[in-house]
């Protein structure tokens, strides 16, 4: 095991998956809270329709879903914001129609897309230097976005009492959206399309459940989403597993832990 | 001579087809207790928002059209200093599932944003309003185990921390039983005797409008009354006010104030 991790491979993969898990399950908790955990789901599709532009056009697939993902994720914001038709109706709309562009650009590709299924279910071992560097600028940008959490927290508590203090509530909405869509793109690799949404619902609800305070839930989440990559990790490693199904197991392990330890 | 508390001069509100608030024109002096009274959907709610600056209610409903004029404290509502004005909000409107202390809930209101940690000195300032409003015990308790009267008195305790000058009360009293709403009252007029704060409260209970109010506004889309409490809260106006809901135009605007 301990061998295993001079690896450089397996650092990276390490890494990314620490960045990924505790960004994923930081911003979940607004997610969760804001009832939006359709919102991973929609979004990874998003990504999944980028990543096959990509693939078609010959490009990165990273540079093309990082637009692709942000771009539906404001819209679907702006769409959420200007009707009532209410956000799983929104999301589910953008959900649909990223997955119909995906399909239709796999289909445009010549060819077998053996790599397409990496993207699918993730592919932690594949992660490089590059996408490591993408994820380290976006956990800087957070981080250093950290007292927006104050302004997010207060909003998500009650909406009309954050703007009756004149905060710029839609601002900081399309922010968080932002942010949401970029790290879901960078999750991709790490855990898969399919279960991106785990990795920013599941710590989340966990932590929910253990809090009695925002600030504690905020804190509980982000333990979880990075604690629960290294078990994730290690089993996927000596049991020869997908990373992404292996971490999102152990997540969910704690959640059904935490369901029956609360008080 | 010192700028009205609040004043409006035909000030409209129009939610797509529907409108909420019609030519409105008050003047409402500082120093004053002023109840506002009307039936449900009157539009005694977007009244105190439109004095927070939230008139146009969010994007999702359609258009807002606003017309006239508003003045706070002689200013604009959204140039008005937000330690100026405390607001207590109708009951309906917040997340129960938000994880939060009762405690937090006042810092929040200090703050104007969500505290990730309370310092000491917030602490004590919070506790001492809540102990001021009989809420002291329930510091550390979750917002969603509350009752509906003891979140009132929390909310209250927000509302009153930064000592505004004007208080904006969504039917404070909704909720809160015989020995609260007693409460209520003596909290809200010793804080105006302390202060010399305008307090402008909603409430469907006219007899306390009667017994504690200086003036009372009676509302139905337009502004149908105005005045003490014993020459408004009489039978003719209530039942001109109360009579025609759905009919705002055919309401005669009553010329008292
Ligand atoms: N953002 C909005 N969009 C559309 N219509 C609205 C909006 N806000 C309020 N209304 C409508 O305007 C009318 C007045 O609403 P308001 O909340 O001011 O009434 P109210 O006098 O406070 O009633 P209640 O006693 O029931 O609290 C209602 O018919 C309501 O449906
Ligand atoms: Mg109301």
């Amino acid at each position: 095991m301990m061998e295993a991790l001079q690896l450089p491979f397996l650092q990276r993969a390490l890494l990314a998956g620490l960045l990924v898990g505790g960004l994923a399950s930081y911003l979940g908790v607004m997610v969760v809270q804001r009832r939006l955990s359709f919102l991973g789901d929609g979004l990874a599709h998003a990504a999944f329709a980028g990543v096959a532009l990509g693939l078609l056009l010959h490009e990165e697939p990273l540079w093309v879903a990082i637009p692709f993902a942000v771009g539906v994720s404001l819209a679907i914001t702006w769409v959420r914001e200007r009707s009532n038709l209410g956000d799983d109706t929104a999301i589910g709309i953008f959900f649909a129609v990223s997955v119909a562009l995906g399909v239709l650009f796999m289909s445009l590709r010549q060819g077998f897309a053996p790599d397409a299924v990496a993207y699918l279910f993730g592919s932690i071992l594949t992660v490089t230097q590059t996408d490591l560097w993408v994820m380290g600028l976006i956990a800087l940008g957070v981080a250093l976005l950290a007292p927006v959490w104050s302004h997010w927290a207060y909003a998500t508590f009650d909406r009309e009492l954050a703007l009756a203090d004149r905060q710029p509530v839609l601002l900081y909405d399309y922010l968080l959206a932002g942010l949401i869509a970029l790290v879901v793109v960078v999750s991709v690799k790490v855990v898969g399309i399919v279960l991106i949404a785990a990795f920013i619902v599941i710590p989340a609800a966990t932590a929910r459940l253990l809090s009695r305070t925002f600030s504690a839930m905020t804190v509980i989440s982000v333990a979880i989403g990075v604690f629960s990559v290294i078990p994730g990790l290690a089993a996927a490693y000596l049991f020869d597993v997908p990373a992404g199904s292996a971490i999102v197991l152990v997540q969910a392990l704690l959640f059904a832990l935490a369901l029956t330890l609360r008080r | 001579m010192t700028a009205a508390a609040v004043e409006m001069q035909q000030y409209s509100v129009r939610f797509g087809e529907f409108q909420a608030l019609q030519e409105v024109n008050l003047s409402l002096p500082q120093g004053a207790f002023v109840a506002i009274v009307g039936p449900n959907g009157a539009g005694k709610s977007t009244l105190l928002k439109a004095l927070l600056g939230l008139e146009r209610g969010s994007l999702r409903d359609g258009p807002t059209q606003v017309s006239g004029t508003v003045r706070v404290m002689g200013l604009p509502p959204r140039k008005v200093p937000p330690g100026w004005v405390g607001y207590v909000p109708q009951v309906k409107g917040f997340d129960r599932s938000f994880p939060a202390l009762a405690l937090e809930v006042v810092v929040s209101g200090l703050r104007r944003r969500w505290p990730f940690i309370i310092t000491a000195q917030e602490r004590k300032k919070a506790e001492a309003m809540l102990d001021k409003v009989g809420a002291l015990a329930l510091a550390s308790r979750r917002l969603g185990r509350l009752s509906g009267g003891e979140l009132q008195r929390v909310y209250l305790a927000r509302s009153l921390i930064r000592e505004p000058r004007l208080l904006l009360l969504d039917e404070p009293a909704t909720g809160v039983d015989v020995v609260g709403e007693a409460d209520l009252y003596r909290h809200l007029e010793a804080y105006q005797a302390e202060r010399g704060a305008t307090v402008l409260m909603i409430t469907h209970d006219w007899e306390a409008a009667q017994h504690h109010a200086s003036a009372v506004l009676v509302l139905n889309r337009r502004v149908v009354g105005y005045g003490p409490p014993e020459q408004v809260l009489c039978h003719e106006c209530l039942s001109q006010a109360f009579g025609h809901v759905g009919h705002g135009h055919n309401l005669v605007l009553g010329g008292r104030s």
